[in-house]
């Protein structure tokens, strides 16, 4: 078989003139207000974790395994789903140009999302959807205690009323991680193996970056290190209860916060953004 | 209409009636109630346990082809507004298995009948959901010919059953309210969606009409249900007031109802209309539609599935009982 002569630089310019003659160059994509780019990334990052759980969690609609199950996890996915809208219809104002929670939602590729790993974690077993579920709770209750104070009205609005329903996904959390880790020999060892499983995905919670510290010192957000200790203390008191064993590791993946993703947040969006993808432009 | 070919007891004729039948024939003929306590004819108790249950069962079962689009929903308002369609769904069987219960039949029993395949749900949700546009024409063609159905069993004769039809009767028509929103945005869209909505109508028309059950002269159960009230109407009226009241909403949306023979009978006051393929309706209730073997199976999974889960949560209850009584001791 001939082998293809080699690339040669003025060849590779040639190619690229072509190129930019018959494709006119991309519209460029829109940057956030001068000073605003942290607190857009902050509301990305909020609010792109609140869509791809909620996403997950209504993948079991239907397939529960009790009906007071399939209405409860109807009711934390559409709580989320509430969420995001309002976390990125804010983020699109402080965007300032002009985009809609949906337009952040559906046309944004997986590199421009900032949701934490452990929200795009396929959903296993229930024991497994229900320990993702608890270890987030008990963040997201931290969180939006520290955002409800924050200095800009528009967060401490969305926090409260978030903070609300969210007090009551983490009454519910801990409550079956309870009976399930002390039901059953099954049980129980279905959740703790949920639990060392998630583990490696609970740390990035409370990493921060500059962006991070920005928030922090305009008090728009909390350092995500400061809610460790809430966090830590919900964990002990419920793992406790349910009589399993918090893993000794603290080895954490990161980069969902600054886009880089496990290989299921393209799964996600594929599904999730199909019809927009498909039908550009229409109005649903 | 989620309960079809509900199997009924044979009519008694008044000759035949012990003296209690009579009165309590009597009683529902005079429109009172019956509660859960009280004496009643074990053909009714049975039938109504048939009847409630297989209408459960289509809710339950119902959440699985609109649950087929809630990840792929194509807006966030969309999406919540789908979850919480689908999970009324969900509560519209729980309020219907807690009225199976007042009757003496557990909710577990009953799901154990729908897994082994000896109760049925209704042959709608073994159609698939292909399109975007059928969370469209589910809403609006298959909860509209519930609704024309639930409507008449507000007045059932049985108490609880009644109760549990005027809430759910609120949600649906909501749910249909949603349905008809979704296929007037595609209508008034683009050309591939307004083809989209045309698709959907095309393949739920006819299984939509199939919802109430066989025609009149084929109908085998009514005669002793509805001298019961546990049926209201006949399963061609409600049919036919399904047609009229539906053909004017798709000629507002532009859509062609695929029917070459439908038309307007001034001398009936109602459309004439092409009856649905009977042929294709029985084999979808012998377990041959398009879905059957997936929608059961998806059930029967999450209940199988779910084993440890509900034994799990049992474990717990007991253990925290025993250590109540330990402590009170």
């Amino acid at each position: 078989m001939p082998s293809l002569p080699d690339m040669t630089t003025p060849q590779v310019a040639e190619l690229a003139r072509h190129q930019a003659e018959a494709h006119p160059a991309h519209p460029t994509v829109p940057q956030p207000d001068e000073g605003q780019e942290a607190f857009f990334e902050t509301l990305l990052r909020i609010g792109d974790s609140a869509l791809v759980l909620g996403h997950r969690v209504s993948e079991w609609c239907g397939h529960s395994p009790a009906l007071e199950e399939d209405i409860a996890l109807a009711n934390v996915a559409l709580d989320l789903i509430g969420q995001t809208q309002l976390w990125l219809g804010l983020a699109g104002e402080v965007e300032g140009q002009g985009r809609s929670a949906d337009d952040l939602a559906y046309l944004r590729d997986a590199w421009d999302f900032r949701n934490l790993l452990i929200c795009e974690r396929p959903n296993g077993d229930f024991g497994h959807t229900l320990m993702r579920q608890f270890l987030f709770d008990a963040w997201h209750h931290e969180l939006l205690k520290g955002l409800a104070a924050s200095s800009d009205p528009r967060v401490a609005e969305i926090a409260a009323k978030a903070g609300k329903e969210v007090a009551y996904h983490l009454e519910r959390s801990s409550d079956l991680v309870v009976r399930l880790g002390d039901g059953t020999e099954e049980s129980h060892r279905r959740m703790q193996q949920a639990l060392d499983a998630l583990w490696p995905y609970a740390g990035e919670m409370f990493l921060g970056d500059d962006k991070d510290a920005q928030m922090a010192a305009r008090g728009i957000a909390p350092d995500p290190a400061s809610l460790r200790a809430g966090w830590d203390a919900t964990l002990r008191h419920v793992l406790g209860e349910a009589t399993l064993q918090i893993p000794a590791s603290d080895f954490a993946h990161k980069g969902g916060k600054q886009g880089i993703h496990t290989e299921h947040l393209g799964y996600i969006l594929a599904e999730m953004q199909f019809l927009q993808r498909a039908y550009p432009g229409a109005s649903w | 209409m989620y309960a079809q070919l509900v199997k009924s007891e044979g009519m008694k004729a008044r000759e035949e009636m012990t003296p209690q039948e009579i009165a309590f024939q009597e009683r529902i003929d005079r429109g009172e109630k019956i509660e859960p306590k009280e004496w009643m004819p074990e053909g009714y108790r049975k039938t109504l346990v048939r009847q409630i249950g297989q209408h459960a069962h289509s809710e339950i079962v119902g959440q699985l082809p609109e649950g087929n689009w809630i990840t792929r929903a194509p807006t966030l308002e969309r999406k919540a507004i789908l979850l919480a369609k689908v999970q009324d769904e969900a509560g519209h069987g729980l309020y219907l298995y807690s009225a199976a219960e007042t009757l003496g039949v557990s909710r577990d029993e009953l799901m154990e009948l729908l897994h082994a395949g000896k109760m049925k749900y209704s042959s709608i949700f073994n159609y698939p959901t292909l399109t975007w546009a059928d969370m469209g024409a589910v809403g609006w063609l298959v909860d509209g010919a519930a609704i024309m159905n639930q409507v008449p069993l507000q007045r059932t004769s049985y108490g609880p059953y009644s109760r549990a039809m005027i809430r759910i009767c609120k949600e649906e028509s909501f749910h249909q309210r949603q349905g008809y929103a979704v296929m007037m945005k595609l209508a008034q869209g683009t050309p591939a969606q307004k083809r989209m909505a045309q698709d959907a109508l095309n393949r739920f028309w006819y299984p939509a009409l199939m919802m109430f059950g066989p025609s009149d002269k084929d109908s085998v159960h009514s005669a002793q249900s509805m001298a019961w009230k546990i049926k209201i109407n006949t399963n061609d009226e409600l049919r036919q007031k399904f047609v009229d009241q539906t053909v004017p909403q798709a000629e507002y949306l532009g859509l062609t109802v695929p029917d070459p023979d439908l038309k307007w009978n001034e001398e009936k006051g109602g459309h004439d209309f092409s009856e649905p393929d009977w042929s294709e309706f029985f084999d979808v209730i012998a377990g041959n539609g398009p879905c059957n073997k997936d929608r059961l199976g998806a059930r029967v999974k999450a209940w199988e599935d779910g084993a440890w889960f509900r034994e799990g949560l049992m474990a717990h209850a007991e253990k925290a009982a025993a250590r109540r009584a330990q402590a009170a001791e």
